[in-house]
């Protein structure tokens, strides 16, 4: 029992580490329509500036606090400053985006080996954050876990908030809706991309943070795991939230449900079948939007 | 439904057809031809080219550049000292960029337009396994500077890093030695573990101690929390790791939260040496175990010098670490049996390689001339807070290489 | 006849060039690597159907190709082992004591043969049925394609003991009997490379200009309109799905004698994405273009790494960038504005738009 419990929660932790870095995506590509291949560098981006930071500030604990606003600034203005140069010319074109976007991790990947090395860099993490919490009898669920878990929650419940009450919120839904109706009724929609883009690749950034605690910390580590993050998306259905947050945690369990009776090579390939029965099912994801286009 | 007017292109296609018979049909099959000649060497002038083969790009990077700055160093000690029979030393560089098609091609573009007398590089057994026929095609020379999974003898490579029974089976005596009756196995997904593993088992089975478990991860892999679930609850008395890369960054952090320790499970790594100790941190990694031929705190005037030299060439905060060590002695022993053979021609060289001995950083080396293997004394290591290994067990003496395990009695059925 | 004509004289250059002028020029070394990127050129054509004419951006070709290898090197692998043995890296990692069931039938020279093309293309048919049966498309497509790529390379890796694992199949020595050591057999793989390509070419050129070309482009620009039609779009897009499945296999099949090995590292997310580059290059929904755009691609990428590695990584990027954000249409495109300059009458079409709408709830 302790160990379906185990795994119970190692599948929720995975699911939230999933979710973290997917949640990003979820904004730009679920609302954008945008496929940024690059969100996995600014993911990179948002542990590297851990790293530098923790060069100036001694204190593991407090450099990582103040990296989360710092990594969301930072990986926020790559975003926009992307956005500005070349996606803005491509909203017609989603397919080139990917294209184009991985043409930008490649560049950002080859910057970070010119300027911090090709090995890895290290980190520290505060040691409250690198023990366990013992819940009840063999329970036990690294701390760095709970973190994650409780940071990948709070931002979900933060981009709700902004995306529901907020000005901004309703700007952005409307532009997403439709730009063109938008943009008559007097709505600045570039700008509007440009923040919607911030705060997606700002979520990267934060994303980036937390992974220095359980993750390597070098120039590849956003290709590893850009592919998984837009397969949560694209089941999750495009333009939800709920559903990114669903999907990262059933896929998170299924893994570790799967990972445990058999292999990691069995249960990625398992979990890949799985996504294609599901698209099977439902082409457009897990929840689908009524809308009278032919699309 | 779709017309597809056939006559055009079965013209095309005709023509193509008979082109390419008029074209191909000097081709005959060569199975009695002569075997070719050796590889030619470029010796003209007053220097001689060597290449040099690691991947500056992509995922390996993060490892073979460390081996790149210790072959160029060497490179730039010989030839500061004078060279190789009064010629200056022309290194030629590529970069396999982690990609083992890529690794070939270079290979042959290094034998055949640079004409070198030697190659230095590869990292993992994909790459070497890549290059091995067109070494062995061309009559050229590889030096292979990383330890390896073994069952493999050559003719045109010398393996300057360990084999089996220099690393891992020494890492299992000592275990045995500390009482250790049961080991959980972790490793990568690819040729090294899963042969590691597999002399893992035999060693095992024939010494008495448990194998609880066997886990696989994909190369690159970050996600480690179910195996380390795994590794937690089959209650091992140790594990022995074969992870490469950035998995055991991944795999150590997670080791830690789960509150396992080096005190009640500790880690043997076969691929963690002081440059990774440094990538992933010695809150994570202090009091776990090692098992190479080289630390930078291994003791000796050769090592003294070689430290300096790193050092002082590339920056005071870069340690220095077994395969590079590796790397760094197979220049010199090159070297060496270029002098004793007095000739850069591969078969002369070959035939000169037997017993050529040098003052390496680690102790001294000798090349086995049957296996083209070096002996090299065996180390355990305990990693400690200031990112250094501390040697806490050694060999005595160099282990004669043995690639096949022959002189163990239990790896009867392995290879 | 005169349609015919200017299509036949530039086959007859393209013939000439690869036939006559690069066996003259080039050395043994350079004519190996010549016939590995017109390996990469067959994928291109094939990509450059179903992307540029058909709008499916395909980033799962490293599937296919990686079918069309293994299927060549397994056959290759047991050729050379002689009948009744066992390939060698299965007595070292598998040790198995009798040949896997799969592994059977590739020891027939004519299935393996048939093996590279039809497998892929049966794979191919298979996904396309799941997937374009049930409308998936657009980013939906290209990310399934390169899920399905990670998946099945870290299959391919997981099975070492009868796959080969990460080394993939290595050492190759023969190609139905003739030594792949030799340089005059070499050539002879370099002739049937070169041959294969104009072949590809030829068939998509008739597939391009035939009433299925049209209906593909007419599905990529307006799939819906098609459906009202009365066609059905999904079976447009199959074939050109399939038929470019078969090339990228084929590619695969020639790649292994051409350079000796075939691994998971060239079927995975990144040399999948990697195919797609010399396409856009050379201008997706030309014919010729995906070709010269690969070679072009794969020719840079040797010289420069073999000047200044780290300029690579960089120049890649924006090869990615630069040509498909300000010259969607590619450097074929190019050659269209300059005739078109010149009025004379054009038949390039316009670089393809793809439309996405993208619907959000209130």
């Amino acid at each position: 029992m302790t160990v379906v419990l185990n795994q119970l929660f190692t599948g929720i932790s995975i699911g939230a580490v999933l979710l973290l870095i997917a949640l990003g995506l979820s904004l730009t590509f679920g609302q954008m329509g945008v496929i940024n291949m690059a969100h996995g560098e600014f993911i990179m981006a948002g542990a590297y500036t851990v790293y530098v930071l923790q060069q100036v500030i001694t204190g593991a604990g407090w450099s990582l606090l103040i990296a989360l606003p710092v990594a969301f600034a930072i990986a926020g203005l790559m975003g926009v400053l992307l956005e500005f140069l070349l996606i803005r010319r491509l909203y017609a074109r989603p397919l080139d985006t990917l294209l184009v976007t991985w043409g930008v991790a490649l560049i950002l990947q080859q910057v970070a080996r010119d300027v911090f090395g090709a090995p890895n860099v290290q980190t520290r993490a505060p040691e409250f954050l690198t023990g366990s919490v013992t819940l009840f009898g063999d329970l036990v669920i690294s701390s760095s876990r709970l973190f994650i878990l409780a940071l990948s929650l709070v931002a979900v419940a933060a981009l709700t908030v902004v995306l529901k009450t907020t000005s901004l919120g309703r700007r952005i839904r409307a532009v997403v809706q439709n730009r063109d109706l938008a943009a008559v009724s007097g709505l600045a929609t570039g700008r509007v991309d440009r923040l919607t883009f911030f705060i997606g690749s700002g979520l990267a950034g934060i994303a980036g943070v937390a992974l220095t605690l359980i993750g390597p910390i070098g120039p590849t580590m956003g290709t590893n795991i850009i592919v998984n993050a837009f397969l949560v998306v694209v089941v999750g259905g495009i333009g939800q939230l709920k559903g990114t947050v669903i999907v990262a945690f059933v896929l998170g369990i299924l893994q570790s449900m799967v990972e445990y009776t058999t292999t990691v090579s069995v249960a990625s390939v398992i979990v890949f079948v799985a996504i294609v029965a599901f698209l099977q099912w439902r082409p457009q994801g897990l929840f689908t939007l009524r809308t009278r286009s032919l699309a | 439904m779709f017309r597809i007017d056939g006559r055009r292109t079965a013209a095309i296609l005709a023509s193509i057809a008979t082109f390419a018979a008029l074209t191909a049909c000097g081709a005959k099959t060569t199975d009695d031809a002569a075997p070719a000649a050796g590889a030619a060497i470029d010796t003209a002038g007053d220097t001689v080219k060597v290449g040099l083969l690691n991947s500056l790009s992509g995922t390996m990077a993060i490892s073979e550049v460390t081996v790149r700055d210790s072959l160029q160093l060497a490179i730039e000690e010989i030839n500061a000292a004078g060279g190789v029979l009064g010629k200056k030393i022309q290194a030629v560089s590529e970069d396999g960029a982690s990609d083992w098609p890529t690794f070939a091609e270079k290979s042959q573009k290094l034998i055949s337009e640079d004409k070198v007398a030697a190659v230095f590089g590869c990292w993992t057994s994909a790459s070497r396994k890549a290059v091995k026929p067109v070494f062995e095609k061309n009559k050229s020379l590889l030096f292979y500077p990383v330890q390896y999974e073994g069952l493999e003898q050559s003719p045109y490579i010398f393996y300057t890093g360990a084999t089996t029974n220099q690393q891992i089976v020494p890492g299992l005596d000592y275990l045995k030695a500390q009482g250790k009756t049961s080991v959980y196995l972790v490793g990568s997904d690819y040729v090294f573990p899963r042969t590691a593993n597999k002399i893992i088992k035999a060693y095992a089975e024939a010494n008495g101690m448990k194998v609880l478990g066997e886990d696989y991860a994909p190369l690159g892999s970050t996600e480690f929390s179910t195996i380390v679930n795994k590794v937690k609850a089959s209650g091992a008395s140790a594990v022995f790791n074969t992870l490469n890369g950035d998995s055991n960054v991944a795999f150590f952090k997670e080791y830690k939260s789960a509150g396992l320790t080096a005190e009640g499970m500790p880690v043997v790594s076969v691929s963690i040496a002081e440059e990774e100790v440094k990538s992933i941190g010695t809150q994570y990694l202090a009091g776990q175990l090692t098992a190479w031929n080289y630390y930078q705190t291994t003791e000796g005037a050769a090592n003294e010098k070689f430290v300096a030299a790193y050092k002082k060439k590339y920056g005071a905060d870069k340690p220095t670490s077994d395969p590079m060590e590796a790397a760094y002695v197979s220049v010199y022993l090159w070297k060496a049996m270029v002098e004793k053979a007095g000739s850069f021609d591969v078969e002369k060289v070959k035939g000169a390689a037997d017993g050529i001995t040098f003052d390496a950083p680690e102790g001294k080396v000798t090349v086995d001339g049957a296996t083209q293997h070096i002996s090299k004394t065996a180390r355990i290591g305990k990693i400690g807070d200031d990112g250094l290994i501390k040697e806490v067990w050694n060999s005595g003496q160099p282990i004669k290489p043995d690639p096949y395990l022959k002189g163990y009695s239990w790896a009867g059925g392995l290879a | 006849m005169t349609y015919l004509k200017k299509p036949l004289v530039g086959f007859g250059i393209a013939a000439v060039l690869l036939f006559v002028v690069a066996p003259v020029a080039l050395g043994d070394f350079r004519l190996n690597l010549l016939a590995k990127y017109l390996c990469f050129a067959i994928i291109a054509v094939g990509i450059g159907l179903a992307w540029g004419r058909g709008g499916m951006l395909t980033l799962g070709q490293g599937v296919f190709f990686g079918l069309g290898g293994y299927a060549m090197a397994m056959h290759l692998k047991l050729a050379d082992a002689g009948p009744g043995s066992m390939p060698d890296f299965m007595m070292l990692y598998g040790q198995l004591d009798e040949l896997p069931w799969w592994w059977k039938p590739f020891a027939n020279p004519i299935f393996a043969l048939a093996a590279t093309i039809l497998l892929p293309m049966f794979v191919a048919l298979l996904l396309g049925l799941l997937i374009f049966r049930r409308r998936v498309r657009g980013a939906y497509f290209a990310i399934l394609s390169q899920a399905l790529c990670a998946a099945f390379a870290i299959l391919l890796i997981g099975q070492q003991g009868t796959t080969g694992g990460t080394n993939g199949l290595t050492d190759i020595q023969g190609f139905f009997g003739y030594d792949l050591n030799d340089p005059v057999n070499r050539r002879m793989i370099y002739f049937i490379i070169a041959g294969s390509l104009l072949a590809v070419l030829a068939l998509t050129w008739q597939l391009n200009r035939s009433r299925y070309g049209e209906l593909l482009v007419a599905v990529r620009d307006g799939e819906e309109r098609v459906r009202f039609l009365g066609y059905d779009p999904a079976n447009v897009k199959l074939v050109a799905y399939v038929a470019a499945a078969g090339m990228a296999g084929l590619a695969g099949a020639l790649f292994v004698p051409a350079v000796g090995i075939i691994s998971p590292a060239m079927i995975g997310v990144v040399p999948s994405i990697e195919f797609v580059i010399g396409v856009a290059v050379g201008g997706r929904a030309s014919l010729v273009g995906p070709a010269l755009g690969a070679i072009a691609v794969a020719w840079a990428k040797t010289a420069l790494s073999e000047k200044v590695p780290s300029a690579w990584t960089y120049f890649e990027g924006l090869l990615f960038i630069l040509p498909i954000v300000f010259l969607p249409g590619g450097l074929a495109s190019l050659a269209g504005m300059i005739r078109r300059r010149r009025a004379v009458v054009v038949d390039n079409p316009p670089a393809p738009v793809e439309k996405t709408p993208v619907e959000v709830t209130t």
